[in-house]
């Protein structure tokens, strides 16, 4: 008898923790965000859902791209201000809170639409299909095969586009490939000294393309493709880090055949590279 | 004998011919390359022209005072010349590109009607407002189609005298992307009905204050190291080199650098006082752990370890898993542009791996600032009445003219774009104007 009331016990206490793991998944959804707190700036993933959720709700309508930005900030504050919370257009744990109770995510359709580069929407009681794909027209490209592509959007500086970032990396590579990682801060902090400079032109390209400017550009060389470093070297001389002082001018005393150079007056040797106002 | 002067001879000939060929050779390439040089400067000055074109029309809407107007609307007048001059040197002739041509003459047209007339006496109707407007939206248009374009070309490395060449020749077979962005460009100008008629922080800061106001005594060589060795986290025994700069330096400086296989590390600071102006460390960066707002906290401890107090965060920014955060300088509650900071965390274990402190020593010291006579109510009704206006601060900024002016700032929002605009507080005059830029679609991957 009392056996089989242990039978039974067990039988139900298994019954309820199998029941308990059914029910587990759905509590997993509501804690779908990490527990980063999120803020203006932010990429990846946690800002996606971010995104997904105010739009859901109709805060949100921009395109979800995986970038906090401004329109994303004033989403949230609104959201923050019509739910009562604290408005400081900072997604913390408590907003987060709210705003999973309130809203749906369906990440597998956001993600899918995203990595393929659709125009989507994903607003709350619309159903999928009618939110998605006009195809984004594919206009001038042959299309080719990007292995990894977590975000289709990034982060620029301010006032620079990622075609400014890429011309100035090919800049710094076919200058200063090889020099040390300051030395290569400090070329494309010297092509944006001269962009405010007022005796220089006033673009990116225009310095860059001034004749006779850099030796890279006269042989071609520029045309080499950028890696990585000089496109972090670049962001870096954006953002406004300057290991030159300042500087004006640059050259490499073993090669410069100019003697008007040597008259300028000198700030620092870098690498190779002497700068010089 | 007269047959081995023969052979001398021709053989010198045949050398001689040889070296001449090969300079005219070299010339040549160089001849080249310097008008593919022209033609990639013009071509890549004309998106930039179209993206400032485009972000000035936007803050041009968000103006109010004819004062900001007028002069906004002459330089997009100048603007649309320079990229007009821009286009005429590509090896376009035998491309249609005219209607494109045509809509940048179009605007040159209207902003110039408008900005030479006295605004004051005749604000901008709420036709040209919608004119205006509509030329915001297409010059963003073609803004995005020539970025492409860009994106493209820098990627492929396409070259503008193989445009020509397929130019002139007409060959229908050849496919060149960078004639059929163009096409594109233009047929989306074609459209456009005939009635048509945004640095950083530092931009901020015009006129340099010469850092007058560093203090300290002088500091030895000795004590750079030892400062250098904490600032980059390194043993005792490190081999870190310090050198002094030249004369060319704005003040002397003595920089430090350091090296040991992936890590490279680079300082400046100052011979007085021994203040850090940048500290650069270059890693790799392992999986990202901390969130952007983790990082925050780091850089904000960093800022107070190193004596930089009242400091608040003015904006922030996640690249590639680095955080980069800018400060300024808090007045009792005023912002002050001009004394600003950067610092770089790496979001791995949240090491600092960077700080620019150049403006924030070139410009701060004590203010004596005066109380706004003008009330913050008053103010709003400087700003242009379509701005919604979201947020307010006090901030001190320099005007155009490069004085330091006591200023209300709004963060507002008009249509899709936020603006950041800032009323003196003085006499309500609208000192500046800025639209702050959007994330950026990423053309590489987009295609």
């Amino acid at each position: 008898m009392s056996h089989k009331k242990r039978l039974m016990l067990i039988i139900i206490i298994c019954f309820f923790a199998l029941a308990h793991q059914a029910t587990y998944p759905k509590t997993d959804q509501v804690k779908a965000f990490s527990p980063q707190v999120i803020q203006h700036g932010a990429v990846g993933d946690d800002v996606i859902e971010l995104q997904a959720r105010l739009q859901y709700l109709g805060f949100f309508n921009g395109q979800i791209d995986g970038v906090f930005g401004w329109r994303t900030y004033w989403a949230l504050r609104n959201f923050q201000y019509e739910f009562g919370l604290d408005i400081d257009g900072i997604a913390g744990a408590k907003t987060k809170q709210k705003l999973v109770k309130a809203s749906k995510y369906n990440e597998k359709y956001v993600k899918e639409h995203i990595n393929k580069g659709y125009k989507f929407t994903h607003y709350g009681g619309v159903e999928n299909k009618k939110q998605a794909p006009q195809k984004v027209p594919n206009k001038t490209a042959p299309k080719k095969q990007t292995p990894t592509a977590p975000t289709k959007t990034v982060n620029t500086p301010p006032g620079y586009s990622q075609n400014d970032i890429n011309l100035l990396a090919n800049a710094v590579h076919g200058e200063a490939r090889g020099e040390p990682y300051e030395g290569q801060v400090a070329v494309a902090a010297v092509i944006l000294n001269r962009v405010q400079s007022p005796t220089f032109p006033n673009s990116v390209a225009g310095v860059i393309f001034e004749p006779r400017a850099f030796t890279a550009v006269a042989d071609g060389q520029i045309w080499l493709t950028p890696n990585e470093t000089s496109k972090k070297a670049v962001i870096d001389a954006i953002n406004g880090w300057d290991p030159s002082g300042n500087a004006l001018y640059y050259f490499n005393p073993q090669t410069a055949t100019s003697s008007w150079i040597w008259t300028r007056p000198q700030i620092k040797q870098i690498g190779k590279h002497i700068f010089c106002k | 004998m007269v047959r081995w002067i023969l052979i001398a001879v021709l053989s010198i000939g045949l050398v001689g011919a040889g070296i001449w060929g090969y300079k005219e050779h070299e010339e040549k390439n160089a001849v080249l390359i310097q008008a593919e040089n022209t033609y990639q400067r013009s071509f890549h000055e004309l998106t930039y022209h179209l993206d400032v074109l485009h972000d000035k029309i936007g803050t041009a809407l968000a103006m109010n005072s004819n004062t900001s107007l007028s002069p906004q609307l002459v330089d997009i007048w100048r603007l649309t010349s320079d990229a007009l001059s821009n286009v005429g040197q590509l090896p376009l002739t035998l491309l249609p590109f005219n209607k494109t041509e045509e809509f940048l003459s179009n605007i040159g047209d209207f902003t110039y009607r408008t900005a030479v007339r006295d605004l004051k006496n005749k604000p901008l109707s709420d036709k040209e407002m919608k004119a205006l407007n509509e030329l915001y939206k297409q010059s963003g248009e073609i803004k995005n189609e020539l970025r492409q374009v860009q994106s493209l070309v820098l990627e492929e490395n396409l070259r503008w005298m193989d445009v020509q060449l397929a130019l002139a020749t007409q060959d229908e077979q050849s496919d060149n992307t960078i004639i059929d962005g163009l096409k594109t460009v233009e047929k989306k100008v074609e459209g456009y009905a005939e009635t048509n008629i945004d640095s950083p922080l530092s931009e901020q800061t015009t006129k340099e204050h010469k850092f007058n106001n560093l203090k300290g005594n002088d500091v030895s060589k000795q004590e750079v190291l030892n400062q250098s060795k904490v600032l980059f986290k390194l043993q005792n025994k490190a081999n870190v080199k310090i050198t002094k700069t030249g004369d060319g330096a704005d003040i002397p400086l003595f920089s430090a650098s350091y090296e040991d296989g992936d890590k490279r590390a680079y300082m400046d600071v100052s011979k007085k006082g021994g203040h850090p102006l940048s500290l650069l460390i270059e890693r790799p960066i392992k999986e990202q752990k901390l969130s952007l707002n983790g990082g925050l906290e780091k850089a904000e401890k960093f800022l107070e370890n190193n004596g930089f107090n009242d400091m608040t965060l003015f904006q922030s920014a996640e690249y590639d898993k680095v955080g980069v955060y800018s400060f300024l300088y808090n007045d009792n509650g005023i912002r002050v542009y001009s004394d600003s900071i950067e610092v770089k965390v790496a979001l791995d274990n949240g090491d600092v791996l960077g700080l620019t402190a150049r403006n924030y020593f070139m410009n701060h010291k004590k203010r004596d600032i005066p109380k706004p006579t003008l009330a913050e109510k008053d103010a709003r009704k400087s700003v242009n009445e379509k701005v919604d206006i979201k947020e307010q601060f006090l901030a001190i900024i320099d005007n155009d003219l490069g004085e330091e002016v006591l200023t209300y700032e709004y963060l507002g929002v008009l249509g899709n774009d936020t603006y950041r605009i800032f009323i003196n507080a003085m006499d309500g005059t609208e000192e500046k104007v800025q639209k702050l830029g959007n994330s950026e679609l990423n053309y590489a991957l987009a295609r």
